[in-house]
């Protein structure tokens, strides 16, 4: 089964809008790496992030399934597994300076969630 | 002195409390010791204390204070039945009696005491017993297999104990005393005579100022006691409990200094007139004072480790005020209870009607407590006790301590007028110091204090107390007692529970935009989904929920550590028909799950990804199973034991209780897990006191416990109610939990909910039992709601397309995460570890030629 992706400059169409759940996040394969894919929504404002599923402490694809929310008002997710906290734009690990996760440029373009430039292997 | 490289030898003489204490302490130090403990009883360390428990039922096995298996751990050898007969203080060396010897660079004796045994005429005959070991127990138990009536002789605090111990052995019991009154030590002549209404209320004769002559054969009993006053007395048996005496043999005979009226003369480093000789205990003698309780001797036995390892404790005597329940009756004694001191003052109250005495004895001068005598009524006795221990000025009218509240509180002491070296919990010597030691190195939560310091993890008479000085010092120190949930929410679960049912909020955002700020987290999202969930018991995966849920609530199962997941289906009771369980083995071995039999009587099948998870429920469901769950903070199961539908000891059906109780309750969220027990017999063999609702059958119904906890820290549950009938036992299980739901802290379980709650169990039954808040009917009508709402959330969420598509690990694939691997041990899967994973995905990559080894762990690929 291949991926349903199509290219269009740098940017990668992923998915559709309506893939993403509001405040939780959900996970694409891009060029057989494991994006974790989340829309943040207040009353004013919407926001998608894409980061590494990877829990480099944990060692398992599991980011998208943790709770996203503030801390300090940065946006972050909290690792299902052991609960650190990522920050969702810079993928710095809150609760330990050493670990940090890849973030992806993200964007959604008429209901497409696009990223930019996921190295091809 | 410095230790060279060679052990230090130390020699125990004696196992008894404070010799074991001893071992303990000097076994913990940082100090190369090698540790011999010579014991003349045929077994190791037991309870005194507890002692007269062996006639309620504990053996000798639950009355041990270590075992031979502990002592090999800790690297203490040890001899039973090796009672020492000489000590060759030139050569350091103690002989035993059988000829063994034993060398020592420090010998500790811990010898303990014997009973006094009065010199009448007559007391050594058959049925002439005393009261201190276990064997003399069961010479106890045989003599009063063969009588009707015991007489104890001594009507001090063990007297009393013995007594205790004849009366449920079922004697006919009497208490001989040579004083005019009771507790003659501890207790005042107005304290006595309550004490002794109050004991013969409970059906045992007092004989005061009785000086027994002799022992002679009896007319209708075994014998008679011949008294001075030329009045008699007939009995069975005769127990001798006139007080201790000095185990001090070894010492005397050996040279070392004895006291005038015996005891092993120590200084304040518990040493003898030899260095290297120490006593503690009851053998030994400080500043001319025989200490007759465990705690001094404990303090003694910290003071000898502390000097043989290097350090400085010393013994500088001790507190002797008690407070202990003889025969159900409370009785205190603090310092001088008698007024002794020069110009002393006393208070006294007495209720005849309800049989309480207090008195309390103050300084001339009315600032200062002294003592106090406590009779039928120890509620005071934390309070008067700071007061006497640590000179605290007594408030104006100093009678307010003792006399019964009318309306207005009675004026508590206030924990910030405790001095800093104030004893705080006296069962682990914990001060008032201690504690803002712990605060100042940042615990500010109840329990984590607790486990810090292990104040109030004794016999817990000081949680309360310990409770306002934590509170107190919090304040003090500007630290603002927070009770916020997190940095969105300045309000505790409990608070934000009320917002919710008041002002009917149903999701999270219209909580947030009115009462908090940001964006939430990990902390309030599932707080107040569990809330939410609560009260309203909408569905989980319901779109304003799900970003609610913590990733097991969310997938409706039970991530691992590696990502998949593992799926417990409802198993009420733990009763299953072959068929289903046919059912599980056939979904497992489809998917090729492990599966494991989980201590709450279910299976639990693990391993699966994500994507199997609705194919999984799809098939059990069809099944007949529902949801276990075993994910959320909720019910989880009521473990059962067969109950008296097979067993030939079962009074109750404990199979259908079970099933019964966890099918109302199992959609119940909570602020965490819940399990529940019921057992059809007193045997227990649900093992229903470790479980938050604990359920144990009787002749007459059902008796119900709460508030217990396995795990982590394991609390037995609290005896609420007895006898009662299925719809009591539901009603005031709905009132428990509802109430617990509504007032717990976030992830608090039912037993520290309990440790936590002012006024604790009393209070708890207050509420439940007699509705002191007039909430009984909407406790229950919301748990009726509950109840009423229910649904299987697998059910709901495989028939909900929206939520079915949650359960895929990519949106735009089929494919599964690579990076989960399994390999097999004792024929099941288990995750790969990391090495494992690496040495795989090596071998996958090479040649087609593998070699061999790389084939064979090839195949454990699954």
């Amino acid at each position: 089964m291949t991926e349903n992706m199509t290219t269009t400059e740098n940017w990668i169409t992923v998915c559709h809008e309506q893939d993403l759940v509001s405040n939780s996040g959900v996970c694409a394969l891009v060029n057989e790496q494991q994006v974790a894919l989340f829309k943040l929504a207040s009353a004013n404002d919407e926001q998608v992030y894409a980061i590494s599923n990877w829990d480099p402490i944990g060692k398992a694809n599991v980011l998208y399934r943790g709770l996203v929310g503030s801390l300090k008002d940065k946006p972050v997710v909290a690792s299902p597994l052991y609960k650190q906290r990522y920050c969702l734009s810079t993928g710095q690990c809150m609760d330990d300076l050493m670990q940090k996760v890849a973030v992806y440029p993200c964007r959604i373009v008429e209901q497409q969630v696009q990223l930019q430039c996921v190295t091809a292997s | 002195m410095s230790q060279t490289l060679s052990k230090i030898k130390v020699v125990i003489v004696g196992n008894g409390m404070v010799g074991h204490h001893f071992v303990e302490q000097l076994a913990g130090q940082d100090l190369c010791a090698e540790i011999t403990v010579l014991c003349a009883e045929p077994r190791l360390a037991y309870d005194r204390v507890h002692l007269s428990e062996y006639f309620s039922g504990k053996t000798a096995d639950d009355l041990a204070l270590t075992t031979g298996e502990h002592y090999d751990e800790l690297h203490v050898s040890y001899k039973t039945n090796a009672r020492v007969s000489h000590i060759d203080k030139v050569h350091k060396t103690v002989t035993t009696e059988v000829g063994e010897i034993f060398e020592y660079d420090k010998l500790v004796l811990a010898t303990g005491s014997y009973p006094f045994v009065p010199p009448i005429l007559g007391n050594d005959q058959p049925h002439c017993l005393v009261y201190r070991t276990i064997e003399d127990l069961e010479a106890i138990s045989a003599s009063s297999k063969a009588s009707k009536i015991g007489v104890v002789v001594g009507g001090g605090l063990l007297g009393l104990e013995a007594a205790n111990a004849l009366k449920q052995a079922g004697l006919e019991t009497h208490v001989v005393e040579f004083a005019p009154q009771l507790m003659a030590v501890q207790v005042d002549a107005g304290g006595g005579r309550l004490l002794k209404s109050k004991i013969e209320e409970l059906g045992v004769t007092v004989h005061t100022q009785k000086a027994t002559q002799s022992i002679e054969a009896g007319d209708s009993c075994r014998y008679k006691m011949c008294f001075a006053d030329g009045e008699s007395l007939e009995t069975d048996m005769i127990l001798f409990s006139a007080g201790i005496r000095p185990q001090d043999a070894l010492a005397r005979e050996f040279d070392i200094t004895i006291g005038e009226r015996g005891g092993i003369v120590v200084n304040n480093q518990c040493q003898t007139s030899d260095p290297d000789i120490y006593a503690i205990g009851e053998c030994a003698l400080w500043n001319n004072f025989i200490f007759g309780l465990v705690a001094p001797g404990y303090t003694m036995a910290r003071a000898a480790a502390s000097h043989i390892s290097g350090g400085d404790l010393a013994f500088t005597g001790a507190d002797m005020s008690t407070k202990l329940k003889l025969m159900g009756v409370d009785v205190g004694s603090i310092g001088d209870a008698h007024a002794r001191t020069q110009g002393a003052l006393s208070y006294t109250y007495e209720n005849q009607p309800e049989s309480v005495y207090k008195k309390i004895v103050v300084s001339q001068d009315q600032t200062k407590l002294l003592g106090a005598v406590l009779v039928g009524d120890n509620s005071e006795y934390d309070t008067l006790l700071q007061y006497a221990l640590n000179g605290i000025d007594l408030p104006e009218h100093p009678e307010s301590l003792i006399l019964p509240s009318t309306g207005e509180a009675a004026p508590g002491l206030g924990a910030d007028a405790l001095p800093v070296t104030a004893t705080i919990c006296s069962c682990h010597n914990v001060s008032k110091g201690d504690i803002i030691d712990v605060i100042d190195q940042g615990s500010c939560d109840l329990s984590e204090i607790k486990t810090c310091t292990k104040a109030s993890t004794g016999c817990g008479g000081c949680a309360a107390l310990l409770k306002n000085v934590v509170d107190c010092e919090l304040e003090k120190r500007g630290v603002e007692v927070k009770k916020d949930i997190c940095e969105h929410f300045a309000f505790s679960r409990q608070e934000l529970f009320h917002i919710v049912q008041v002002e009917k909020i149903r999701t999270f955002d219209g909580l947030l935009s009115k009462h908090g700020h940001g964006l939430g987290c990990e902390v309030c999202k599932p707080a107040v989904g569990s809330i939410l969930a609560s009260v309203w018991n909408d569905f989980v995966l319901a779109q304003d929920h799900v970003g609610l849920q913590d990733t097991n609530d969310t997938y409706l199962a039970n991530m691992q550590k590696d990502g998949t997941y593992s799926v417990v289906p409802r198993i009420a009771g733990g009763e299953i028909t072959p068929d289903k369980l046919i059912v599980l083995g056939q979904v497992a071995k489809k998917y090729n799950l492990y599966t494991k039999v989980t201590g709450g009587q279910r299976i639990d099948l693990f391993g699966a990804r994500v994507e199997q998870l609705p194919p999984i429920w799809q098939e059990l469901i069809d099944a007949g199973f529902e949801t276990g769950h075993a994910y959320a903070k909720s019910l989880r199961t009521v473990k059962s034991c067969v109950g008296s539908t097979w067993c030939r000891y079962g009074v109750q059906d404990a199979v259908g209780q079970a099933i019964e109780l966890e099918n109302r309750y199992k959609g119940l969220r909570s602020p965490h897990k819940l399990k529940f027990g019921v057992s059809g017999c007193t045997r227990e063999c649900a093992e229903a006191q470790s479980k938050d609702i604990g359920i144990i059958a009787t002749e007459n119904g059902w008796n119900l416990y709460v508030c217990g906890n396995g795990g982590m820290k394991p609390r037995h549950g609290d005896l609420f109610a007895t006898d009662l009938d299925t719809a009591t036992l539901v009603k005031y299980i709905d009132r428990v939990l509802m109430f617990y739901v509504r007032t717990a802290d976030r992830l608090q379980r039912t037993s520290v909910w309990m440790e936590n709650l002012e006024g604790g169990l009393d209070y708890l039954k207050a509420v439940v039992i007699n509705d002191s808040l007039d909430i009984g009917e909407a406790l229950e009508s919301q748990m009726q709601n509950v109840v009423d709402s229910y649904e299987c959330e697998w059910k709901k969420a495989i028939s909900e397309q929206q939520s079915a598509k949650r359960f895929r690990q990519f949106v735009n694939s089929e494919k599964s995460d690579v990076n989960i691997v399994f390999v097999e041990e004792r024929e099941q899967i288990r995750p790969a570890t990391e090495q494992e994973k690496a040495q795989l995905t090596q071998s996958a990559g090479a040649d087609s030629a593998q070699s061999e080894e790389q084939e064979s762990l090839a195949d454990t690929l699954v």
